[in-house]
């Protein structure tokens, strides 16, 4: 087929007449709007093979996983699943992670809203500064933090507790948060909220009940990020517990003994990490189109 | 250049559309000349700019055909229908110049830089755009915006059509009746297929030497602005087209006379008569405007006594809101006539009084 | 935006600042703290002045892992930014397809970090992983224990399976902000597929990339768990990055005074290339708009 567009009206016809030529080779060309589709289904199948492969090994027996290769599990076993729900040891790391992701998400929220709407209405002495050194936060490497923070926490009586996880991950969760936020404050009208004052309504109430409801997918997809940074982090959650308030991260190190590793159910507390992390994407999936953009577009 | 016939056209935007509701266009057949000056004119969501972009290929249509010279161009995409369109909203790309974006439509087809920056200047001295040929789109106003978008519509001097949609919305009302100064200039001038959408009745009789109204997806009437005005084809004309909108009355015919509710209407002409009786429907209406009443303050022959309940002085002429019998009525008296104050006496001269059934008109033999 | 000069909105901020000042400014005292400091126990020290800092500066160790990570960090950006751009402008934009899909991208990035490393390790190794397996089975020799290269390649594979997502999302989010009505244009005019990119959907993804970018950055920077996981940071030191690095440092070796030295060098680092690059987009942009109005 040709690619040349026509310039004059002559041309047009020509093309026209052409056309009916070349629907006939239509088959031709099919390869052609298939191809993104192709594409896209190679990467897919590139983000899905890993995990079905954990899903199949968490299926298989161990003696299963070492002794032959196979695509499906042969005899399918529920024995590491069953293990990891019937001792609580296990099963206490996820209510743990859950636990600690969730206060922080809480406090992350509340107190980056104000910051946030701060940043985004007010001009005030530091103003910049200030920002810079919050996003400098975020660029600290956990790492970095390891060692004073088990002091910190040692010392103030906080060590293995969910509260002393959600707050050292408040290091690089509020400065996201306020970031975030800030962007889709800026994107709502300024009038507003001189509307709003205008109508005598005072700034709690004009914070709670029109301004939040304005930039509600922003507070969804904000928590999607505090969800998602929380959850997956392992260093500061392990450091700063021992075993009151061991994440399921640092419970899954126990499948590798001195005598090999477990791996059936290191394949199946695997999966039933990737489980919450589903239930929130399915949760926000209408917002994230939108709220990737972190209202800067 | 081209004559751009639509065939047996429909569309919708529903999978499997049912009901007449569910087309945004209704079958329809319509002829646009080449080197016309055509307006679309209708309200929001008839179907109008539905019907652009099918012309210029963005929309495929459920059925029918597209011809451009004879030709069926329905499988062409845009890009190879050689047509210009202009958005209601400006368009540019923001981060080119006014230059490259002008310059943008011709260099896509591998045209000479030559030609190019000579139908740039060209263009951009039309739509007064020279000062501005070096700065980046981004920062422009929206006015100069809109004009850009407009120029790399006209910036292709072998279009085989330009078809604009409401392109001056966004425009400043000093300037629009500049730029359609000049959309009418350049259609002289180039003589190309013009065809012009909009919702202002008048930006659409100063523009266009036809218009087509359009109304739930189909056009119901194509001509002249006089002919719309004078004889509206469709009820719908009546009251979109001039200000106030016509008066429709509904007429019923029993033994040997017309009636409008209880109110007989005093008629010579036998052949309008005739062709009530005839029709089986019993949706049938008389309209006339309100410019072609006749009012009189003292009761005249075959005039018939109506109720004044408003009168609007709008300067140069008042405009009655009457009442005969349980139908409301406009008409219209020129500044200087005498103005009736409670009653007023009205007749409808036959040559202005049009049949319409079922909304459509019917024209009576004897005219 | 114009704001309103308001002294008091330090009110609004406070809570938040004091709470990241407990969380930041406290560890990061101690750390300056002890980089100049010997520690021998809790009541022994000395003042070390910047010996500390010349010590991590001249140790061939640590330069060789801020090389590695400079071009880990490099590779993956270089991956993954086209890949999530290509990714971004294949997905389906309504519909149910277009749920799924985005629900299937956004996977790899709520599975905790070490799981991560357990799923590519379960995945390559050569006696029970699908890939492991299946090269070798081509007859290529792959072991991620023994060879260097093959260490390498499968951790840059895992950071793009991991974390392209990331991009691929905020370019899908940016490209859904560009109105119909620019592709129907450039479709008029004529534009080629590539024009379209490059005059609409560029410029569109410009601020999401750099804010991509930048996180990308950030965290392939400062990547701990998932080699840690996957390789344990060989074999040999093949693949130690800078976190391990120090997280060894401190923790396993007790090292108090050098690995703070260290910290503070290394978050300085990340800090200067974020600060270089986003001065350098800026100025940029700004060029670009307003260089000739």
């Amino acid at each position: 087929m040709t690619n040349a567009k026509p310039t004059t009206p002559e041309a047009v016809n020509q093309q026209a007449a052409k056309e009916a030529a070349r629907r006939r080779r239509r088959s031709r060309t099919a390869l052609r709007r298939w191809r993104p589709k192709l594409l896209l289904g190679a990467y897919l199948l590139f983000v899905l093979l890993p995990i079905y492969w954990l899903l199949n090994m968490s299926f298989q027996s161990n003696s299963e996983i070492l002794g032959q290769f196979s695509f499906v599990p042969q005899d399918i076993t529920l024995e590491h699943y069953m293990k990891i729900f019937t001792d609580s040891s296990w099963y206490m790391g996820y209510v743990n992670s859950l636990i600690y992701v969730l206060i922080n998400m809480l406090i992350s929220i509340l107190v980056a809203l104000p910051a946030a709407y701060a940043f985004s209405r007010f001009q005030f002495i530091g103003d910049k500064h200030l920002f810079f050194w919050l996003l400098t936060n975020l660029m600290a490497p956990p790492a970095v933090f390891l060692l004073p923070y088990f002091q910190l926490y040692y010392t103030v009586g906080l060590f293995d507790t969910h509260v002393a996880v959600a707050l050292a991950h408040c290091l690089f969760n509020i400065p996201l948060a306020v970031w975030i936020l800030e962007g889709f404050m800026s994107s709502v009208p300024k009038e507003i909220d001189e509307t709003a004052f205008i109508d005598g309504y005072s700034f709690p109430r004009f914070f709670v009940k029109i301004f939040i409801p304005m930039i509600r997918s922003g507070i969804g997809v904000t928590l999607f990020f505090l969800f998602m940074f929380s959850w997956v982090e392992l260093l500061l959650a392990r450091t700063l517990t021992s075993t009151g308030a061991q994440p399921i991260a640092s419970v899954m190190t126990r499948t590798s003994t001195a005598s090999g590793v477990d791996w059936g159910t290191l394949a199946a507390a695997g999966v039933l990490t990737i489980l919450p992390g589903i239930f929130v994407v399915y949760f926000v999936r209408n917002h994230i189109a939108k709220g990737f953009a972190l209202g800067r577009t | 250049m081209a004559e751009i016939m639509l065939k047996s056209l429909a569309h919708s935007y529903l999978e499997s559309p049912r009901h007449a509701e569910d087309f945004a266009i209704r079958e329809m057949t319509h002829v646009w000349q080449q080197g016309g000056a055509y307006a679309l004119l209708g309200p929001s969501g008839c179907g109008k700019s539905t019907l652009l972009n099918i012309i210029s290929g963005l929309l495929v249509p459920t059925s029918g055909e597209v011809h451009f010279d004879g030709n069926v161009v329905n499988p062409l995409p845009p890009e190879e229908r050689n047509i210009a369109q202009v958005f209601q909203f400006p368009v540019v790309y923001d981060t080119m110049t006014v230059y490259d974006n002008l310059a943008f439509p011709l260099r896509n087809v591998e045209t000479s830089e030559t030609k190019v920056s000579e139908r740039v200047e060209e263009v951009a001295d039309v739509l007064d755009l020279t000062s501005l040929l070096k700065r980046k789109a981004k920062n422009l106003t929206a006015d100069e915006k809109q004009k850009v978008s407009m120029g790399r519509g006209l910036v292709r001097d072998d279009v085989s059509a330009i078809l604009f949609d409401e392109p001056l919305t966004v425009i400043d009302p000093h300037l629009k009746w500049k730029l359609r100064r000049k959309l009418k200039e350049i259609h002289q001038r180039f003589n190309i297929t013009m065809i012009y959408v909009t919702h202002d009745q008048l930006e659409a009789s100063t523009f266009a030497d036809k218009i087509a109204v359009m109304y739930e997806g189909q056009v119901v009437q194509f001509g002249s602005p006089r002919e719309l005005f004078e004889r509206p084809g469709h009820t719908f004309v009546g009251y979109f087209i001039g200000s106030p909108g016509m008066n429709f009355m509904r007429v019923r015919a029993s033994d040997g006379h017309l009636y409008s509710g209880d109110v007989l209407l005093p008629i010579t002409s036998s052949s309008l008569y005739e062709n009530v009786t005839r029709c089986t429907s019993d949706n049938i209406q008389l309209g006339i405007r309100p410019e072609f009443i006749e009012v009189h303050d003292t009761p005249v022959e075959r005039a018939l006594e109506s109720e004044v309940i408003q009168v609007q002085d709008l300067g140069t002429y008042s405009i009655l809101s009457l009442r005969l019998g349980n139908v409301a009525l406009k008409a219209r008296v020129e500044e200087g006539e005498p103005l009736p104050a409670d009653k007023a006496y009205i007749h409808f001269p036959e040559a202005w009084t049009g049949l319409y059934v079922d909304e459509y008109r019917v024209e009576s033999g004897d005219e | 935006m114009n704001k309103i000069r308001n002294n008091r909105a330090w009110l609004l901020i406070l809570p938040m600042l004091l709470l990241v000042a407990f969380s930041a400014i406290i560890p990061l005292m101690t750390v300056v703290n002890y980089s100049v400091q010997d520690v021998f126990d809790a009541h022994t020290r000395f003042f070390t002045g910047t010996e500390w800092f010349e010590a991590t500066l001249n140790d061939r160790d640590l330069q060789a892992a801020l090389l590695r990570q400079f071009a880990f960090s490099f590779t993956v950006l270089a991956i993954e930014v086209p890949l999530g751009i290509g990714i971004a402008l294949l997905m389906p934009k309504r519909g149910w397809q277009a749920s799924a899909v985005l629900v299937l991208v956004t996977l790899p990035l709520l599975i905790p970090w070490n799981v991560v490393g357990s799923i590519w390790q379960i995945f390559t190794r050569g006696d029970i992983g699908l890939m492991g397996v299946g090269l070798r089975g081509m007859g290529y020799g792959y072991s991620i224990t023994s060879s260097a290269v093959d260490a390498w390649a499968t951790i840059v594979l895992m950071d793009v399976w991991h974390w392209t997502p990331l991009i691929a999302l905020l370019c899908y989010s940016g490209l859904r902000a560009i109105p119909e009505a620019y592709y129907q244009a450039a479709r008029i005019d004529r534009a080629s597929k590539w024009s379209v990119f490059r005059y609409i959907q560029l410029p569109k993804l410009t601020n999401v990339l750099v804010i991509g970018i930048l996180l990308r950055f950030m965290h392939s920077f400062m990547i701990y768990a998932e080699p840690f996981v996957l390789t344990g940071g060989g074999p040999g030191s093949s693949t130690t990055f800078l976190s391990q690095s120090l997280t060894t440092m401190a923790i396993a070796q007790q090292d108090l005074g050098p690995s703070a030295a260290f910290s503070l060098i290394y978050f300085l680092i990340i800090l200067l290339v974020c600060w270089v690059f986003y001065t350098a987009i800026m100025n940029m942009q700004k060029e670009k708009y307003h260089g000739e109005s």
